[in-house]
């Protein structure tokens, strides 16, 4: 396959990726601003789902304050950040385009539908159409990725495919981490209270994981579990470790395809092996924070070394 | 100017349908099954054609941007018809023609035998903007200059076709040929059933052979072909795409590719390919910025001398397009009988040369009821058609033509036959024009029977061009 038309697949399932990972960013933090403020204290939640879903810096060259009309402004549709969800499906789309012939007819419509339609949606929505249109992004992304998932041939096309959103989706999760790791405290300093738990109830729906936390761990949200769940719980699909089981699996089907192993190969079994041999009490040992910054790096570098390997 | 040859009903035909006109055996059936068939049935038809055609269209070529209505080029159900014997006529002077122009150009960038014989004036080869001196004496492989070439041909009687146009450079339309077919099988099943159709779709499976074909002759391996587009952003870009997806070539832009000891490659996930064969869908000036136009982002430096040192073939070859010039294919009967020492089985129009001085005085003396074009130009501009010109034009045309008349030359007025064609009224001929296309392998020319038939939908224009109310049909070639 030609790098051009890897790179073309690798990165539009990143950007769709991300426009689910916005999207739920936004829906989570509209739910958490409209609790009463002894609920949630006083921090300012837009500029958190700004920093965990954007770039800080870049809002607060574009707006003077952090708010609901200007982070859904800036999250949703504005054509200078390159995360917008706006952004996010126009990228996809002209990915898209550069790599008809990999691509099936249904991932095309998807795609192509879904970026028609988004011309009809702009920031002057009430909450309850705001909302609406949050449902709209996940539902045009679980068409496509469904449309992927049922259509695409499983050749290497597919599989860079899975790379890109597995890449995306760890550094997704690890955000989330990195934005609120002082909220998750290990079972030894547990000091929580009722301001914390909807804070936490809110890590879990940004990630959609709130019935699986229950399901899986059958108890209260406690915070050192729902570290565990987006870390180190290989049946959660946005946990590090299912992310890296998934880019060690492709990575490997690949090799195996093209009789040849990398850097990337070698960089995603070492990362896959030291999640599922770490405890969640070691991580907090350690320090939450400091595995987190780590673990961003070498995601980014994964993605170089995936770049310089296959995709130029 | 006389009336056209209708195709359906021979002869010469005033507008509509006609009572009791009698009907040219080719499009018996046809004819039955249109009067026949209630109206109401074409309509669903048209408009599923449309919607097949959209439908492709907005996912493959035009993704639904603003331009799709303009882009999709309309297309008439009703078919234009021939008959083998009237084909096999013109593919037999089709593959002499073709031949003809292969020797030529290996000619006049070898040994010049012809230009010394006295056949075609150096000048108008040596000082012409399409002569590439860089593609003098280089041997190329197998000597094959034209791989695709489509030739545009009209019809003005029974027996009698003009050869109106040599494309011996990139020319586009065959993905329609292919298409056309396709909602036609689709949506009359009942017809080809009726109708003993040569089939076209073996036309993907023909260019493969030809392009693996002329793979340099030092290939060992199965030789690598690859389509290079000049990018989404071109307008034949859906063909491209299309062909590349028929043919299971990779569709490389000039950034997938690059040169190494005089070597071409394409960048690939398992590293670089060499590629063998280029079927290049960009013009000469964008292959190659290091030797020709250094401001092009679309070349790939280096591949001129790949291409000299004989690692890579490219269809077509460069240079070709000297052999699209209309004052060369003036000489194109000469041309024929020079290099294959046979008589032109397909005619020309009949052309005034402007640089000669009796068909100059000709020229200027009849300009009201000639067309009048420059030798380089293109897409009608410069052009002056002499019955609808006023008194006013045909004056200061006179003058451009007397100041250089070498940059012109002169035809007829032709009435080009017409084929029963739906519009806003019901059925009425409309010009069409045809457009096969010939196919030059190290192992043999190969022809599809039929080629793109181009209708003109205004009543009474002549203009087939897509870009001003052109449309097209699928062409028939009935076997008995």
């Amino acid at each position: 396959m030609l790098s051009r038309t890897a790179d073309s697949l690798y990165w539009l399932s990143r950007y769709i990726e991300r426009a689910d990972f916005v999207a739920r960013i936004l829906d989570a933090t509209t739910r958490l601003v409209s609790l009463p403020q002894s609920y949630t204290g006083e921090r300012n939640e837009w500029e958190c789902a700004v920093a965990t879903a954007g770039d800080l810096d870049m809002f607060r060259r574009h707006y003077s304050g952090a708010n609901e009309e200007t982070v859904r402004d800036f999250l949703a549709f504005n054509p200078a950040n390159p995360s917008s969800i706006r952004n996010c499906i126009e990228v996809a789309r002209d990915n898209a385009r550069a790599v008809r012939t990999a691509f099936t007819t249904e991932m095309w419509e998807a795609l192509n539908g879904a970026w028609l339609e988004l011309k009809s949606f702009d920031n002057a929505m009430s909450r309850e159409e705001f909302a609406r249109f949050l449902d709209w992004v996940k539902r045009v992304v679980l068409a496509f990725d469904g449309a992927a998932y049922r259509t695409m041939l499983r050749n290497d096309a597919f599989w860079f495919t899975r790379l890109g959103s597995a890449i995306e989706r760890a550094d997704n999760t690890a955000r989330i981490l990195d934005v609120k790791y002082h909220l998750l405290l290990p079972e030894t300093e547990w000091v929580g209270g009722t301001l914390d738990y909807f804070q936490w109830t809110t890590i879990l729906r940004e990630v959609s994981a709130l019935t699986a936390y229950h399901w899986v761990y059958r108890d209260g949200v406690k915070p050192w579990l729902v570290a565990d769940l987006l870390i180190l719980n290989p049946q959660m699909p946005r946990s590090l470790a299912n992310c890296y089981e998934i880019l060690a699996r492709h990575l490997a089907l690949i090799a195996s395809s093209y009789e040849q192993d990398g850097e990337g190969q070698s960089i995603a079994s070492a990362m896959l092996e030291r999640l599922s041999k770490t405890k969640i009490e070691r991580i907090f040992d350690d320090g939450l924070h400091e595995f987190v910054t780590e673990f961003i790096a070498d995601n980014n570098r994964l993605g170089s070394v995936i770049a310089e390997q296959y995709l130029s | 100017m006389r009336l056209a040859f209708d195709e359906m009903h021979g002869g010469e035909v005033r507008g509509g349908s006609g009572e009791a006109a009698p009907v040219r055996s080719a499009y018996e059936t046809l004819r039955r099954w249109l009067d026949e068939t209630p109206s109401a049935f074409f309509d669903t038809r048209r408009s599923q054609a449309e919607l097949f055609f959209r439908k492709i269209g907005i996912t493959f070529a035009v993704y639904g941007d603003n331009e799709s209505s303009e882009r999709l080029i309309p297309f008439d159900i009703i078919p234009r018809v021939l008959m083998k014997s009237e084909w096999s006529v013109l593919e037999r002077g089709l593959k002499q023609r073709v031949t003809a122009l292969n020797a030529f150009l290996a000619d006049i960038y070898g040994p010049q035998e012809c230009i010394k014989a006295g056949i075609v004036p150096a000048d108008l080869v040596l000082r012409n903007p399409h002569y590439r001196l860089e593609m003098k004496d280089v041997k190329i492989p197998h000597g094959i200059y034209v791989h695709i070439a489509g030739i545009d041909m009209v019809r003005v009687d029974e027996n009698e076709f003009f050869v109106l146009e040599d494309n011996a450079r990139t020319p586009s339309g065959v993905s329609y040929m292919l298409e056309n077919r396709e909602v036609m099988m689709r949506l009359f099943p009942e017809l080809f059933t009726n109708h003993r159709v040569a089939p076209v779709e073996n036309y993907p499976d023909s260019l493969l052979s030809t392009l693996q074909s002329v793979a340099p002759e030092a290939t060992e391996h199965d030789p690598v072909v690859a389509l290079l587009t000049p990018g989404r952003y071109n307008s034949a870009f859906y063909e491209h795409s299309f062909l590349a997806d028929k043919l299971g070539v990779e569709l490389v832009e000039a950034s997938d590719l690059f040169v190494r000891d005089d070597v071409v490659y394409m960048r690939t996930t398992r590293g670089a390919k060499r590629v063998d064969v280029l079927y290049r869908r960009i013009d000469d000036d964008y292959l190659d910025p290091l030797v020709f136009r250094p401001d092009s982002a679309l070349g790939v430096p280096g591949l001129m001398a790949a291409y000299r040192a004989g690692n890579v073939t490219l269809a077509n070859a460069v240079g070709t397009g000297i052999a699209d010039d209309k004052a060369v294919y003036t000489y194109m009967p000469d041309i024929v009988r020079f290099f294959t020492g046979e008589e032109a089985l397909l005619k020309n129009v009949p052309t005034w040369r402007c640089r000669e001085a009796d068909s100059l005085s000709y020229v200027v003396d009849n300009l009201s009821e000639l067309v009048v074009k420059e030798v380089n130009g293109s897409g009608g501009y410069g052009m002056l058609v002499g019955p609808h010109a006023s008194k006013r034009e045909i004056e200061d045309f006179a003058r451009k033509l007397k100041h250089n008349p070498d940059n012109f030359i002169a035809q007829p007025t032709l009435s080009l036959s017409t084929c029963p064609t739906f519009v806003a009224s019901g059925v009425a001929p409309r010009h069409v024009d045809l457009r096969p296309f010939v196919l030059t392998g190290a192992d043999e020319v190969r022809i599809v029977p039929g080629g793109l038939t181009r209708v003109a939908l205004k009543e009474g224009s002549l203009v087939v061009n897509s870009s001003q109310g052109g449309g097209t049909k699928d062409t028939w070639v009935l076997d008995a």
